[in-house]
């Protein structure tokens, strides 16, 4: 009887120290650069399976206005400093124009007059962050499709570019999506929030709208469109701020 | 087996009346062992991600700005010491150490029970959604082969006798006197074991559900799903839960087979192969 006693707490304490053996292995597993390859295959592996639920491009889900978020959290950069930014903000925007570039036939530039004044869609849609949690906003501004038209792509354009105005730690702030989403009717430059110019903490003059992905794909200060065949050339390569640091590019989940 | 049994059968070292009987299929085993690796994983990343944003909330919106259904977090950011506070609904408890503040960081759970130890949301969700992928398709192998095979009805449904609730009660009391079956009786499971199979799969399959109800992408496919849970931060809450009554399942699974002996348990999870001892002292 003590016999097995013995071996029995013996096998809980070489099961137990096995187990915590492994988990620190499994620790050290993500720092090595090959195993955290492998391990950013999910990223493939969620947007290979969205892609093929999502094929019928479905729209997300839209509130009623009475479901709005009381205060919409502003996370990530909420009052930038760059110098450019701020004289910006000073001018309320005077000087600011959306650039539209790469592969296009023709590219553009619209002031914020001209771009309130392109015709307009709002959504009341939930937005979640990364983080876990979510907020209800009403998001008004011209289609991302319509711009991408009037721009005309060029036959191998595959991705869009967002930069952006503000340096979060040490570099710029970047987004990009690729056609499929793009073009999504969902997809906007939102220039008014709540009914409201969009204020300076969530992203002034216009930040992006893709309403089937996480919070960090809503790229807020848009400065310039750029359309691209390749996300290698761009920063980290990672195709965004948050992706160059170990998110997921396709941030569906 | 239980030493119970050996010891009022007297038994020393042979046993004279042991049965061998065949109980576990390949499937089970080895879809039974990839869940093991599986669920540690999935749970040590998924309280990685919790710590990202340590509160729940009921419906489809919740952020600082709403009050939280749970919540695992410092009492006071700025304070020099925090204190660990863990509050469900109305109840609060003190819980520095483990929950809320440990090793001097405000971190909702400590790190010997994150993965990775560090704080790292990036790292954890790609464990998380990699480990998911390998659970639901294990998952998938295990459901589908055993209704083909009939496993499901022919060992895991209640009978008609085991559902009376006279049975039910005695099968409460056996297990509250820990005695466990032998002869006949240990070649069969026994109700309690089945509710506690077949409402971990329940609680699995809810699993999995409520994790794809937080995707935004499976959201705009799927708008029913999230219908059904009543809303993203709901499905985030019921996902948090569920993890809590699958971590008490495992306690009580493991204690079970402790109790009932570890090696023919264990090995027969393994070899397939599960001795019983016929029931003479019974």
């Amino acid at each position: 009887m003590s016999r097995t006693l013995l071996s029995r707490r013996g096998l809980i304490v070489s099961g137990t120290a096995l187990g915590g053996l492994w988990l620190a292995g499994c620790d050290r597993l993500s720092q090595a650069p090959e195993a955290a390859k492998f391990l950013d295959r999910d990223d493939q592996l969620n947007m290979s399976a969205q892609r093929l639920l999502l094929a019928g491009q479905p729209l997300a889900r839209e509130f009623k206005t009475s479901e709005i978020s009381r205060v919409f959290k502003a996370n990530g950069s909420i009052a930038p400093q760059d110098p450019a930014y701020l004289a910006l903000v000073q001018s309320r925007f005077a000087n600011w124009a959306l650039t539209v570039t790469g592969l296009v036939q023709r590219p553009l530039a619209l002031s914020l007059a001209q771009l309130r004044a392109l015709p307009a869609r709002t959504q009341t849609t939930r937005h979640d962050c990364v983080e876990g949690w979510s907020a209800i906003g009403q998001w008004t501004g011209p289609q991302l499709s319509g711009l991408l038209r009037t721009a005309g792509l060029q036959p191998h354009a595959r991705y869009v570019v967002f930069h952006c105005a503000d340096t979060l730690g040490d570099s710029r702030y970047y987004e990009s999506i690729d056609l499929f989403d793009a073009f999504h009717p969902q997809t906007i430059l939102a220039h008014t929030m709540n009914g409201q110019p969009l204020a300076v903490a969530h992203g002034a003059p216009i930040r992006l709208r893709v309403e089937r992905q996480l919070g960090y794909k809503q790229a807020k200060y848009v400065m310039g469109i750029e359309v691209t065949n390749s996300l290698d050339h761009i920063e980290g390569g990672g195709g965004g701020y948050w992706e160059d640091r170990g998110y997921e590019w396709y941030a569906g989940i | 087996m239980s030493d119970a049994v050996l010891r009022t059968n007297g038994a020393t070292g042979s046993q004279p009346h042991a049965e061998v009987i065949y109980r576990h299929t390949v499937v089970v085993r080895v879809t039974h062992w990839i869940n093991v690796v599986c669920l540690t994983l999935l749970l040590l990343s998924g309280l990685q991600i919790f710590c990202a944003h340590p509160m729940l909330y009921w419906g489809q919106k919740g952020d600082e700005y709403d009050r939280p259904f749970v919540s695992i977090d410092a009492d006071d950011w700025r304070k020099e010491h925090p204190e660990g506070v863990t509050r469900i609904g109305p109840l609060t408890f003190r819980t520095t150490g483990v929950l809320g503040v440990s090793d001097g960081e405000v971190r909702a759970y400590p790190r010997w029970l994150t993965l990775p130890a560090n704080r790292d949301l990036a790292t954890g969700r790609r464990w998380h959604f990699f480990t998911a992928w390998i659970f639901v398709i294990n998952g998938l192998v295990y459901l589908l082969s055993n209704t083909l095979n009939g496993h499901f009805k022919r060992d895991l449904a209640p009978t008609r006798k085991q559902l009376q609730p006279r049975h039910i009660w005695m099968d409460i009391v056996d297990h509250v006197k820990l005695k466990h079956p032998v002869g006949e009786a240990a070649k069969h499971y026994n109700v309690l074991q089945k509710f506690a199979y077949l409402g971990v799969i329940l609680l699995i399959v809810l699993m999995v559900l409520t994790g794809l109800t937080m995707s935004p992408g499976v959201d705009a496919a799927v708008p029913w799903l999230l219908n059904l849970f009543g809303g993203r931060q709901s499905a985030r809450t019921v996902h948090w839960i569920c993890a809590n009554l699958i971590v008490l399942f495992v306690l009580v699974h493991v204690a079970e087979v402790f109790l009932a002996g570890v090696v023919n348990e264990v090995g027969s999870m393994i070899t397939g192969r599960y001795r019983i001892k016929t029931g003479d002292g019974h």
